[in-house]
C-alpha cells in the first residue's frame, strides 16, 4: 500500500475543511491509516486555509514534509502557488481557475500575479497541471457552495479509488437536503477532468 | 468500530466512554469543539453548557464532582489564567467523583494573544497531567484521567495543543460504562472541602504526598512507552511532537511520555543511561528538559529547538540537520522564493454582511483612540480600518479605557467589546468605571453570538449549547442601566448614519457612556440577501467603498479615465447584500439587486 500525501488549499468560506474531511474519510474506507490537519487563521472567512491529508500503511505526523506531497488540490490559483514547496517532480496539481482577490489587492497594498507568472511557477513545480473553472460550473449547477465537491470529483481520475466510497463519504459530510446536488457536482467534476485529460493526450 | 475523529471530538467521545455526566467550559480556539460535540452527540447522557467564563465553569464542575458526578472542564490556554484561581483549590480538596480539566494550548499562535505553555500550571498546581499525541490517545486519556482522578482523589489536567485538537485521526470506539442516575446528599465534609487556612495546611501536606505517590505509581504505568532502536541517540518527547520525531528520526530510540507531570524519574534515568546522546524535544518551554537536567542527567533540548512556535517536521528536520543529529540532503532554496514571498496575503477580514463593519468604518473616520478586546472585532485593527489600538485579554478593554480616562489624554476615547466578552469579564470593569467616574464610550458590539470561536451561545441568547435547548436571555441594555450607566444608546449596526450619530452623541457625554451596536452575525441570522452590483456608468473610482474593507468589494478591470483609477465591482458569490458599501458611496453607484436570486 503506497503512502499518498495530499494538500487541499483554499480561501476561508470555500469549503476546504469539508473537502479534506471527505478526503480523509475516503482514505479510511479504502483501508488506509489516515491523518489530516488544517492550517487556518481565525475561525472566520477570507483567510487562506490549508489542509494536509495523509493516507498510508501507518501514518505518524499529520502533515507532510516539503517535497513529499503527491496531489495538490487548490480552490484558487494563488492558493495553489503558495504550496509549491511541498511538491516534487512527480506531483499532480488540480486547481480552480476562479480568482478571489484578497482585500490587500483591492486596498492597493499588493498586486495579484499575472496568469503567465502563476502558470510558469506551477509548471516548474509538478509534472501534471490541470485546471477547471469549478466556481462557474458550481453557479451553473445551482450553488457556489458545491465548488469544493466539483474539484474533489476532478481529482478522482488520478486516483485508484472506488466511486462508491466517495459517494458514501460525501453523503456522510453534507447535509441531507444538499446530498443530491453534491453528488451531481462530484460526478460533473470527474467528467470535466476526464475530458481535460483526453484533450491533453490529443 | 472505527471512526475518524478530531482530537476535540475524541475528547468528547472520551467523556462519554468515561461516564462523565457534567461538562462545562467557555469557548476558545482550539478547545471549542469538545463541548459542541457533546451537545450534538451525547446530550442525552451528558449535561454540557457554555458557562459565562472559565472560572465559573471550573467552579461548576468542582461542585458537580464534589456531589458525586464525574465532570470535565474545557478551556483554551489563556482561559486557564481565568480558571486557575479555582483549579488550585480543587487540587487541595480533591473530589468525590472524577474531575478532568482539558487545556488546549496554541503553539504557533493561530488564534491566541500569546503562546503560553500551560504545562507550567501542572507544576504550579501540582496536578497530574496527561498529554495525548492523537485522537485515539485523546479519547483514552480522558478515561485514564478519570481513573487517576478517582484513584488518587485529585483533579487531573489533560494538556492538548491545536495540532491534536484540530487534526483528525482514526479512533477505535468503546462503550459508555454504567453510571448511577441518582447521587446521594452532598457530603458535609468541612475539613476536606473548605479551604480555610487551618484545613488548607493539612491539605497542602496531602498534595505533596499525593504527587509523590503518583510518581511512584507512574514508574510502571503503561502511559510511558520506550521504542528501542539505535541507541546512539535517545529522545524524550511527548504529545503530537512524538509523531514528528518518528518522521524525522526513524532510527532513534524514543521515550514517549503520556503523563508529563509528575515525571517517572527512575524510568528517565534508566533510559538516559542506555543511550549515547540524550535529546529532549518539546514545543515551547523547556518544561521537561529542566526537570531531566535537575536529575543530574546531561541532555540537549532548547539549545537546538528554540521555544517559539510549532516544531513541525520540516522545521525539526532543519534544526536537527544544523545540529548534526541527522544526515540528509539539504533542500535547496526554491527558485520562486521571491514570488512566493510577494504573494498577496489573505489575512482574515470581516465577513461580507458583518455587523461590525460600520462601527469600525465610523471609528476610523472619527479618529478616536480605541481600546480593544477579544473577538472578531479585533480585525478592526487591520487595514483599512486601523481602529483598534490595544488588545490584551478578555474583558480588558473597559479597564484600559478607564485607565486612559484617568490619564486625562487630550481626546475622548472609546473601547470595543463583544456581547459574549462583556458577559465573560466586562461587567466588573464597567461597574468600576461607573463607580469611579471614568469618562469614555464603551461600545458593546452585540452580534448575538460568540462568533469568532464558532458561534456559540452566551447569556444574551435564548438557547444553550444546542439550539433546541432553551435558555434565559439576559438583555444588555437594562443590565448596563442597572449598573448605573446614565448614557445608553442602542443603534442598528447596519445603518452607517445611525452608528455615526450614536458615536457622536456618546462622545459628547461627560461620563461613562455605553453604545450598543446591535446587528446579528451573518452566521446567526443565516439570511444573506441578494448581491448588490456596481453601476459602471455611475462609479467614479473614488474607492470610498474600499474603506469598508469588504472581501466582496473588489477592483474592476475598467478605469475612470479622469483619475486613472480602476472602478469597483462586487463579487456576486461573496456579497451578502448588507448594503453598507452602498451607504458610503457618494454617487449612488452601488445598486440593490433587481431580481432576488442568490448564486
Amino acid at each position: 500500500m503506497k503512502d499518498i500525501n495530499f494538500i487541499i488549499a483554499g480561501v476561508g468560506g470555500q469549503g476546504t475543511i469539508l473537502a479534506s474531511d471527505i478526503m480523509a474519510e475516503v482514505g479510511m474506507l479504502a483501508g488506509y491509516d489516515v491523518k489530516k490537519t488544517d492550517v487556518l487563521g481565525l475561525a472566520i472567512r477570507g483567510g487562506s486555509v490549508i489542509s494536509h491529508i495523509r493516507w498510508g500503511e501507518k501514518v505518524d505526523a499529520p502533515m507532510s514534509m516539503r517535497g513529499k506531497v503527491d496531489y495538490l488540490l487548490a480552490f484558487e490559483p494563488i492558493e495553489a502557488l503558495r504550496q509549491i514547496e511541498f511538491l516534487n517532480r512527480g506531483s499532480t496539481i488540480v486547481f480552480n481557475e476562479y480568482k478571489i482577490s484578497p482585500v490587500t489587492v483591492s486596498s492597493g497594498l499588493a498586486t495579484y500575479p499575472a496568469d503567465n507568472v502563476i502558470e510558469k511557477a506551477l509548471k516548474d513545480s509538478a509534472k501534471n497541471i490541470y485546471s477547471i473553472n469549478a466556481t462557474n460550473k458550481a453557479v451553473e449547477i445551482g450553488s457556489v457552495k458545491i465548488m469544493n465537491v466539483i474539484l474533489l470529483g476532478a481529482l478522482t481520475p488520478f486516483l485508484d479509488t472506488n466511486m462508491e466510497i466517495w459517494e458514501k463519504a460525501i453523503k456522510k459530510f453534507v447535509p441531507e437536503k444538499f446530498k443530491e446536488i453534491n453528488l451531481k457536482a462530484f460526478h460533473t467534476g470527474r467528467e470535466m477532468m476526464k475530458v481535460k485529460i483526453k484533450e491533453k493526450l490529443v | 468500530m472505527k471512526e475518524i475523529l478530531s482530537g476535540n471530538e475524541a475528547f468528547a467521545r472520551g467523556a462519554y466512554e468515561a461516564g462523565i455526566q457534567v461538562v462545562t467550559g467557555y469557548p476558545g480556539t482550539p478547545s471549542s469543539e469538545i463541548i459542541k460535540t457533546i451537545g450534538e452527540l451525547y446530550s442525552e447522557d451528558i449535561y454540557s453548557e457554555w458557562s459565562t467564563n472559565e472560572k465559573v465553569a471550573m467552579d461548576a464542575a468542582a461542585g458537580a464532582a464534589y456531589s458525586g458526578r464525574r465532570s470535565m472542564v474545557t478551556t483554551k490556554q489563556v482561559g486557564m489564567n481565568v480558571l486557575s484561581d479555582s483549579l488550585l483549590y480543587t487540587v487541595y480538596t480533591g473530589v468525590e467523583a472524577g474531575l478532568v480539566v482539558v487545556t488546549a494550548d496554541d503553539p504557533g499562535l493561530f488564534s491566541s494573544q500569546n503562546e503560553q505553555d500551560n504545562r507550567w500550571y501542572s507544576r504550579l498546581a501540582k496536578i497530574p497531567t496527561l498529554e495525548p499525541q492523537d485522537s485515539q490517545e485523546a479519547k483514552d486519556f480522558v478515561i485514564k484521567g478519570i481513573e487517576i482522578s478517582e484513584k488518587f482523589d485529585t483533579p487531573v489536567l489533560i494538556r492538548t495543543v491545536m495540532r491534536v485538537s484540530h487534526s483528525k485521526t482514526i479512533v477505535e470506539l468503546g462503550e459508555r460504562p454504567e453510571v448511577p442516575k441518582e447521587v446521594g446528599k452532598f457530603p458535609r465534609n468541612i475539613p476536606k472541602y473548605n479551604c480555610t487556612a487551618m484545613y488548607a495546611k493539612e491539605m497542602h501536606a496531602k498534595v505533596e504526598k499525593r504527587i509523590l505517590d503518583i510518581q511512584e505509581w507512574l514508574e510502571t504505568s503503561d502511559l510511558n512507552k520506550i521504542e528501542w532502536k539505535d541507541t546512539k541517540i535517545g529522545i524524550i518527547t511527548a504529545g503530537v511532537v512524538h509523531t514528528y520525531v518518528r518522521d524525522v528520526f526513524p532510527n532513534a530510540s524514543i521515550l514517549k511520555l503520556g503523563m508529563i507531570n509528575p515525571l517517572p524519574k527512575k524510568l528517565i534515568k534508566d533510559f538516559a543511561s542506555k543511550v549515547d546522546q540524550l535529546i529532549i524535544i518539546e514545543e515551547l518551554d523547556p518544561v521537561l528538559e529542566e526537570q531531566v537536567k535537575a536529575l543530574g542527567i546531561g541532555a540537549q533540548g532548547k539549545d537546538i529547538f528554540p521555544p517559539c512556535y510549532e516544531l513541525l517536521p520540516d522545521r525539526m528536520k532543519e534544526l536537527s540537520l544544523k545540529a548534526g543529529l541527522i544526515k540528509a540532503e539539504k533542500v535547496p532554496e526554491n527558485k520562486y522564493r521571491k514570488l512566493l514571498d510577494s504573494l498577496p496575503t489573505r489575512s482574515p477580514v470581516f465577513c461580507p454582511g458583518c455587523p461590525h463593519r460600520s462601527s469600525f468604518y465610523v471609528m476610523n473616520k472619527l479618529k478616536v483612540p480605541v481600546a480593544g478586546d477579544i473577538g472578531c472585532y479585533n480585525l478592526g485593527s487591520m487595514p483599512p480600518f486601523n481602529a483598534q489600538h490595544t488588545m490584551g485579554a478578555m474583558g480588558a478593554s473597559i479597564g484600559v479605557l478607564h485607565g486612559i480616562s484617568l490619564a486625562k489624554i487630550p481626546e475622548n476615547a472609546v473601547c470595543t467589546i463583544g456581547d459574549s466578552t462583556f458577559f465573560h469579564s466586562g461587567m466588573p470593569p464597567l461597574v468600576n468605571m461607573v463607580h469611579n467616574g471614568g469618562r469614555g464610550v464603551v461600545v458593546i458590539m452585540d452580534n448575538s453570538s460568540t462568533a469568532m470561536t464558532g458561534h456559540q451561545d452566551n447569556p444574551g441568547i435564548d438557547w444553550s449549547v444546542t439550539k433546541d435547548r432553551k435558555a434565559k436571555k439576559i438583555e444588555i441594555e437594562p443590565l448596563v442601566r442597572a449598573m448605573g450607566v446614565e448614557k445608553v444608546v442602542t443603534v442598528n449596526a447596519f445603518k452607517v448614519k445611525e452608528v455615526k450619530a450614536g458615536f457622536e452623541e456618546c462622545l459628547k457625554f461627560d461620563g461613562t457612556a455605553v453604545l450598543i451596536a446591535k446587528g446579528e452575525c451573518i452566521f446567526v441570522s443565516r439570511k444573506p440577501k441578494p448581491a448588490f452590483t456596481v453601476n459602471r456608468e455611475k462609479c467614479i473610482a473614488c474607492h470610498a467603498c474600499f474603506e469598508v474593507g469588504c472581501p466582496a468589494v473588489a477592483m474592476d478591470i475598467v478605469k475612470n479615465e479622469k483619475n486613472g483609477k480602476f472602478k469597483a465591482k462586487i463579487d456576486p458569490t461573496l456579497c451578502n447584500g448588507c448594503s453598507v458599501c452602498s451607504q458610503v458611496c457618494p454617487t449612488g453607484a452601488i445598486e440593490p439587486p433587481e431580481s432576488g436570486r442568490r448564486v
